[in-house]
């Protein structure tokens, strides 16, 4: 476990030397405060528009921050050849997997606090008040979320010898799943007998992002708090397939040559 | 031996300033014949309408607090945007056709009432496209998901106007959206001055819509409770009408009628029950209302009142 820590320390060490997060977080702040700055027809109190516009930019800048840092890390570590020494410690590969897990999971966490922290501040100075427990709730949520990316990244890195390709199919993967995830079964039924079948075995495979993309909606348009209960086993859901994901990455990167 | 840098920079100062003064009118010459253009135009082209197209359908999520059909649920996505002008909760008391049966004894009521109910039952037909859910997989997203078809009320409204505003700018042409916007703007918003400033924005783009008069005329008849002008603009509106929809196979009879009833009412205000008359046998002879015996009734009840010679 302590391996596992020291792993998950690197990585966060690593995400605030580097510029990416500093990067995001500015474009985010200046183009969030820029919108708040602009006037409608003289009339006081519009916050949905900015509330949407922050978020939906929270939630870019968090999936760039969890895919990026995630398809870098375990490429990175054969590249320099400090996977030798690593392992020789020892280290286990199943450690190594976990270690930049959680690095990642934790560094992505910090990130969305200091983005939820921005954008808490703006909606109170604009709407008037701060309705804690829907933030926490879109927080712990998108967090949860982050986990299943972080994971699939990690896989890609194991499977994809660039980080590049890497990062753009997890984009593509992450875009595509909440864009159509909760539709692949309507789409199903209009396509011939195989390609639905397919379709439908993909819509029941898949791990369903878009429910917690559903949580920002909530957020913006002011909707009640969802059930704890229901949370709770969104996280269980997140976590099972972190679980999932993660396993099939151990047992390929357990195969794995590391030298080229 | 070389110049001074003094002299140089002196110089180069002079040669800038003989070209500005030269470049100047050119440069405002080529401006002139695009001086409404702006960044997005420019940019965009044509492009520009399909955006602006979508951030109307932006205001009207807005307007729905996110319960909205998606692309694949296209068939039930709202095909204009006359319920994005309805009231929020359907309206107690006696039926919009009853009211409409009595106009003249109901001025603070809106003609449009005797379709109002209708579309609106048939808005929320329409919005209910969710249907039960089809495995556990979508019955649990919707303990996430916005499920429950509502409109913004209580000057909520006001969320729209961002995106309504930013289609005007794509899209000058787009007629509904300065109507959804001064609609809003005047009814709940309280900021009459603005939904006008905008209506002559939208006529200014648009000089030919009838719609844009209508609207404008209901502004200073309700806010302003100027029935001469609302009277001047909603004959503005009528000739309007006649030039562009008279003549075509399927006109538009819904906006006749709401021109002519209002007309009619502004000029029966005015003690001009003629004209008032007249504006009513013109939507009664395009058939531009579902219920023909109501506006026999308010012509009959004008005659008398001519007759009896009130004014």
């Amino acid at each position: 476990m302590n391996a596992i820590f020291c792993l998950a320390g690197i990585v966060i060490k690593e995400l605030y030397r580097r510029k990416d997060f500093y990067v995001l977080f500015v474009i985010t702040a200046v183009i969030t405060l820029l919108m708040g700055t602009v006037t409608f027809f003289h009339q006081a109190g519009i916050v949905r528009y900015l509330k949407d516009i922050c978020l939906l930019l929270i939630w870019v800048s968090s999936l760039v921050i969890a895919i990026v840092t995630t398809a870098r890390q375990i490429p990175a570590e054969c590249e320099s050849r400090t996977i030798l020494p690593l392992l020789a410690k020892p280290v286990s590969r199943w450690q190594v997997v976990a270690g930049k897990f959680t690095g990642c999971w934790l560094a992505c966490g910090l990130a969305l606090v200091v983005f939820y922290l921005f954008f808490g501040a703006v909606c109170a100075a604009k709407e008037g008040r701060l309705p804690l427990a829907q933030y926490f709730q879109a927080f712990w949520l998108q967090w949860a979320m982050l986990a299943v990316v972080v994971s699939l990244a990690l896989l890609g890195s194991v499977v994809f010898s660039a980080p590049s390709a890497n990062a753009t199919i997890c984009f593509s993967v992450v875009a595509g799943i909440l864009l159509v995830g909760a539709y692949l079964e309507k789409l199903a039924a209009l396509q011939p007998p195989i390609l639905a079948w397919l379709l439908t075995l993909l819509y029941f495979t898949i791990p369903h992002l878009e429910w917690f993309y559903a949580v920002r909606e909530r957020l913006v348009f002011d909707q009640d708090l969802i059930a704890w209960g229901d949370c709770a086993l969104a996280t269980a859901y997140a976590a099972a397939y972190v679980g999932v994901i993660l396993c099939a990455a151990w047992l390929l990167f357990r195969r794995k040559p590391l030298t080229a | 031996m070389t110049p001074p840098a003094g002299l140089i920079l002196a110089l180069l100062l002079t040669i800038e300033l003989c070209l500005a003064a030269c470049l100047q009118p050119r440069a405002l010459a080529w401006t002139q014949g695009r001086a409404s253009d702006h960044l997005a135009q420019v940019l965009l082209g044509d492009g520009r309408q399909i955006l602006a197209n979508q951030m109307f359908v932006e205001a009207d999520v807005y307007f729905h607090s996110g319960y909205y059909p998606s692309v694949f649920d296209q068939a039930h996505a709202p095909t204009n945007a006359q319920h994005m002008t309805l009231p929020a909760v359907p309206q107690p008391g006696p039926e919009p056709d009853a009211q409409a049966r009595l106009p003249t004894h109901h001025h603070d009521e809106e003609p449009e009432a005797l379709h109002d109910h209708h579309a609106e039952e048939e808005h929320e037909k329409a919005m209910s496209f969710l249907g039960p859910p089809r495995n556990w997989i979508e019955r649990f997203g919707r303990e996430f998901a916005i499920t429950t078809h509502t409109h913004l009320a209580n000057g909520k409204e006001r969320e729209l106007l961002p995106w309504l505003r930013l289609s005007a700018d794509l899209d000058p042409h787009r007629v509904e959206t300065y109507i959804v916007a001064a609609y809003w703007l005047r009814r709940d918003l309280g900021k009459p001055k603005e939904a006008e400033a905008f209506l002559r924005e939208g006529l200014n783009a648009n000089p030919s819509s009838y719609e844009l008069l209508l609207e404008l005329g209901r502004l200073y008849y309700e806010s302003y409770h100027d029935a001469r002008r609302a009277g001047n603009v909603w004959t503005a509106a009528l000739r309007r009408w006649t030039q562009q929809e008279a003549n075509k196979p399927q006109p538009d009879v819904a906006a006749l009628g709401q021109i002519t009833v209002r007309l009619a009412r502004a000029e029966e205000s005015q003690g001009r029950y003629g004209k008032a008359i007249e504006a009513l046998e013109i939507a009664l002879a395009h058939k531009a209302s579902p219920h023909p015996e109501a506006l026999l009734a308010q012509v009959q009840a004008l005659r008398l009142k001519s007759a009896g010679g009130d004014h």
